[in-house]
């Protein structure tokens, strides 16, 4: 039906999604409405954009991991140690007995910039672990996910900091011409990685790195470095999620800042078609991510407890996976051609 | 001894898509026998092997075991018939206690329970039988690897066998454990099991062996006693008996007319090879002959930069050089086509213009992309020149046969315009056809004043491509050839006897 074998691997997820919101558009109140109220955007679609964002970004970063072989289970602890030393920075400690804050306030290329640049360190550890000392990629990454979530609980010493600082609350609450920054956000990035790995040569070295690492260092290319800098990457991006967290919900919870978001940042990307070590779809990823947060916002819509988004999660990734199996596919494909026969 | 016929195989033929793996192949063996079945790389030994197995279906031909007609359905169902077969790599758990491996799938049972006194008590009589004296309880992978093949070989007989086919069982054992190994081949040999011995190590099969079955070319040559051949009339046969003196076209030029030294391994030690001397010259084609085994693909390696010399100098054009890995071997402009395409050589998931254009845009960096337009004409361009039939250039390579995967790898590196190029079995597993295209590229490449090492299991192609031929034997170079010493006699004996002169 598509001659692109791009397209053709987007339909299905594709599908996947315009169900869900199908199914809203049936059964939620007002889903289709988007309002202009005090110049800003609202509505159900844009909450998904505005709500998603964080996990967005995490798969952009995770579809590149992956395209590499790889896996990146930490992301989620990178968030709380992001937004944990946000916080901090923000309000570095006591001062009389009460929590203070530094005077000048902290700048904001500092609360950003610093937070950034640690993650970046993190993700560097994985990709070492990962590319040049030879561990496999979920036993490598599983080290900082467990350990990740106490570092973030030293550097908030234990406690939930709340802070005010309006530069930075524009990162996760603001708004730029009426459109959520964080979509704005998500949207930038995208088309940075889309230009960086499509418009150079980086995402096919990606996928030669990721499809057979041999064959790519007999020609030449900087497998290992190649799969150190998606490491470094992917580490960036849950760092960026982290900012647009703690910036939202003015506090860095160490404990449940990001928790379980690798899980849907790898369903994202599953579900939106990428080959695990090989092949990756930016677009795939995208529409991927917007599923997962499309299940969690309907589900909320309903009042049904949030833990049980978790089950339809898992129904919606086991359907997608099952019609993109080559099991499913070339029974499809036999029927297809059994009845052209006949 | 029993000297019956146990097993009979007549006209067994089997293709894959593209290849011919076996054509009309008969084969015999006779209870209490050990039989050597030899052939290069691609020659049809393992898909005989495995076709007899039931790991493949038959194309056509028919299997006769103790009288009766045969078909396996699967390795175990041959097993259970008394078909057994132990691999090169041992397909054991390592993490499993020896007990364990021996019955494993079969574990014998009590009250629903693994009854692991009779476990144990029975593999230590499966060990005994080969006079291995072991504690079964010890893990696998604290034994040595001769000491988990017997374990295998334990495993195998203990399923009931009448036929056990060693797929070359020796190539990572040392000589005592080689000794060893006979022994209990022997002690079997007595007890009326046939064994299939495949290898090459061609002393082993004369120290070993009743007789010797030769495969070249998907094809029996024939079946010999090994008392009645001699090991120069064994290589013969291996490598391809019709060498045709006149075969060798034209002979281009006679070695003479080749330009200066472009890389020479002077004194070169590397783990596993032995002291090398070696120089490749511009514009000539280059030969490595010897057997499976005997070093060809560990040179190539340590002249792409794979594999390091632990002492003596890389000279590049008359440089000292430290090749540090393949891409700084490329940055030299050299090149490398490896043995195995789908482990070593194609991206199998990306297109065809992307597995092309992917050593030249390594080569030009992340940042200076080639346009579409550029890529499409190279791509374009070697599709034609050397014909790769691909539907179109956005074609997976998986889906291309292996003759024209090795095209896309061949473009690969021409298109990238090297100054040396190594092809390590460039034909192996395609059909004539494009084995002659490639043999005709190769010629055109150095008449352009490409330095080319042409390295392939069938001799002939060596002889007819290259102007100078070095033979290699047990990890070492033993000779040089050139001009009118080329020709197969003169090879085929420095290879079975090791250097004629020195």
């Amino acid at each position: 039906m598509f001659k692109n074998e791009n397209v053709r691997k987007l339909l299905w997820p594709a599908v996947a999604l315009l169900v869900i919101l199908l199914f809203n558009v049936f059964f939620t109140e007002n889903f289709l409405n988007i309002e202009v109220k005090d110049g800003h955007l609202f509505g159900s679609l844009i909450d998904i954009l505005n709500r998603g964002a964080p996990v967005l970004i995490i798969s952009i970063g995770m579809t590149l991991v992956y395209a590499t072989g790889g896996i990146d289970l930490s992301v989620g602890s990178v968030i709380a140690i992001s937004g944990a030393v946000a916080a901090q920075l923000i309000r570095p400690g006591y001062i009389h007995g009460i929590l203070e804050y530094p005077d000048p306030p902290t700048s904001l290329f500092v609360v950003i910039g610093v937070p950034l640049l640690i993650c970046a360190i993190a993700g560097a550890w994985n990709g070492v672990l990962v590319a040049f000392v030879g561990i496999q990629p979920i036993i490598a990454t599983l080290i900082l996910m467990v350990a990740g979530r106490g570092i973030a609980q030293l550097v908030t010493e234990g406690q939930i900091p709340v802070f005010i600082h309006e530069p930075f609350q524009f990162l996760g609450g603001g708004f730029l011409m009426g459109v959520p920054f964080p979509v704005i956000v998500s949207i930038l990035l995208i088309a940075a990685v889309y230009f960086l790995t499509r418009r150079t040569s980086l995402g096919l070295f990606i996928e030669s790195s990721g499809g057979n690492p041999i064959a790519s260092r007999y020609m030449g290319i900087k497998s290992r470095l190649i799969v150190l800098s998606t490491y470094v990457f992917c580490a960036l991006c849950a760092g960026l999620a982290g900012l647009i967290i703690c910036s939202d919900i003015k506090a860095a919870d160490a404990n449940n800042a990001g928790l379980f978001l690798e899980l849907d940042a790898i369903a994202a990307v599953i579900i939106g078609g990428t080959m695990w070590g090989g092949r990756f779809t930016l677009a795939g990823s995208v529409i991927g991510a917007l599923i997962i947060q499309s299940i969690t916002t309907t589900i909320l819509a309903f009042g049904i407890p949030p833990e049980v988004t978790l089950v339809f999660k898992a129904l919606v990734i086991i359907i997608v996976s099952l019609i993109q199996s080559e099991g499913i596919q070339d029974a499809i494909n036999t029927w297809k051609t059994k009845r052209a026969q006949a | 001894m029993v000297q019956s016929e146990l097993l009979e195989i007549r006209g067994l033929s089997k293709s894959f898509p593209g290849v011919r793996a076996l054509t009309d192949v008969d084969f015999s063996l006779k209870s209490g026998e050990i039989h050597a079945l030899l052939g290069e790389n691609g020659a049809g030994k393992s898909t005989l092997i495995k076709t007899l197995t039931g790991v493949y279906k038959k194309d056509a031909g028919k299997v006769f075991f103790d009288g009766k007609e045969f078909e396996a359905h699967s390795p175990a169902h041959a097993g259970q018939n008394g078909i057994s077969t132990v691999y090169q790599e041992v397909n054991l758990i390592p993490g499993l206690s020896v007990a364990e491996n021996i019955y494993l799938g079969r574990e014998p049972m009590k009250y629903g329970n693994i009854d692991w006194k009779q476990m144990r008590a029975g593999a230590q009589k499966a060990l005994a039988k080969l006079r291995i004296k072991l504690d079964v309880n010890q893990e696998l992978s604290s034994c040595s690897i001769a000491i988990q093949q017997m374990v295998s070989i334990a495993r195998a007989l203990d399923v009931s066998a009448k036929v056990l086919i060693l797929d070359e069982p020796t190539s990572s054992l040392d000589e005592g454990e080689v000794a060893s190994l006979f022994e209990v081949m022997r002690n079997l040999r007595s007890q009326g099991i046939a064994i299939v011995f495949i290898t090459h190590f061609l002393d082993q099969v004369y120290e070993i062996c009743d007789r010797i079955t030769v495969l070249r070319n998907s094809k029996l040559v024939g079946v010999f006693n090994v008392n009645e051949l001699s090991k120069v009339d064994l290589v013969t046969h291996m490598l391809g008996k019709e060498l045709d003196e006149e075969s060798r076209k034209s002979h281009k030029k006679d070695g003479q007319s080749a330009g200066d030294v472009f890389m020479e391994l002077k004194d070169v030690v590397a783990s596993g090879l032995g002291q090398m001397n070696l120089k490749v010259r511009k514009g000539e084609v280059l030969g490595f002959a010897g057997l499976l085994g005997s070093g060809r693909t560990e040179v190539a390696e340590i002249l792409f930069g794979i594999r390091k010399p632990l002492s003596g100098e890389l000279l590049l054009n008359g440089k000292k050089t430290n090749l540090k890995n393949p891409r700084n071997a490329i940055s030299h402009g050299i090149a490398f086509c490896p043995e195995d395409r789908r482990r070593e050589g194609i991206i199998a998931d990306l297109s065809v213009r992307e597995n092309i254009i992917l050593a030249i845009q390594a080569r030009r960096g992340i940042f200076r992309t080639m346009s579409r337009k550029e890529q499409q004409r190279i791509v374009d361009k070697y599709i034609e020149e050397l014909k790769i039939a691909t539907p179109d250039a956005e074609q997976k390579v998986q889906f291309l046969s292996g003759g024209n995967q090795q095209k896309v790898i061949l473009a690969r590196w021409l298109a990238s315009n090297p100054k040396f190029l190594i092809l390590d079995e460039p034909t192996r597993g395609i059909d004539v056809g494009v084995k002659l295209d490639i043999q005709d590229l190769v010629g055109a490449l150095s008449e352009e004043g490409m330095a080319v090492l042409f390295i392939s299991s069938e001799l002939e192609e060596v002889l007819r491509s290259s102007e100078r031929v070095l033979v290699l034997r047990d990890r070492n170079i033993v000779d040089e050839l050139t001009g009118e010493d080329i020709n197969g006699a003169k090879v085929m004996h420095t290879i079975a006897e090791g250097s004629t002169d020195v």
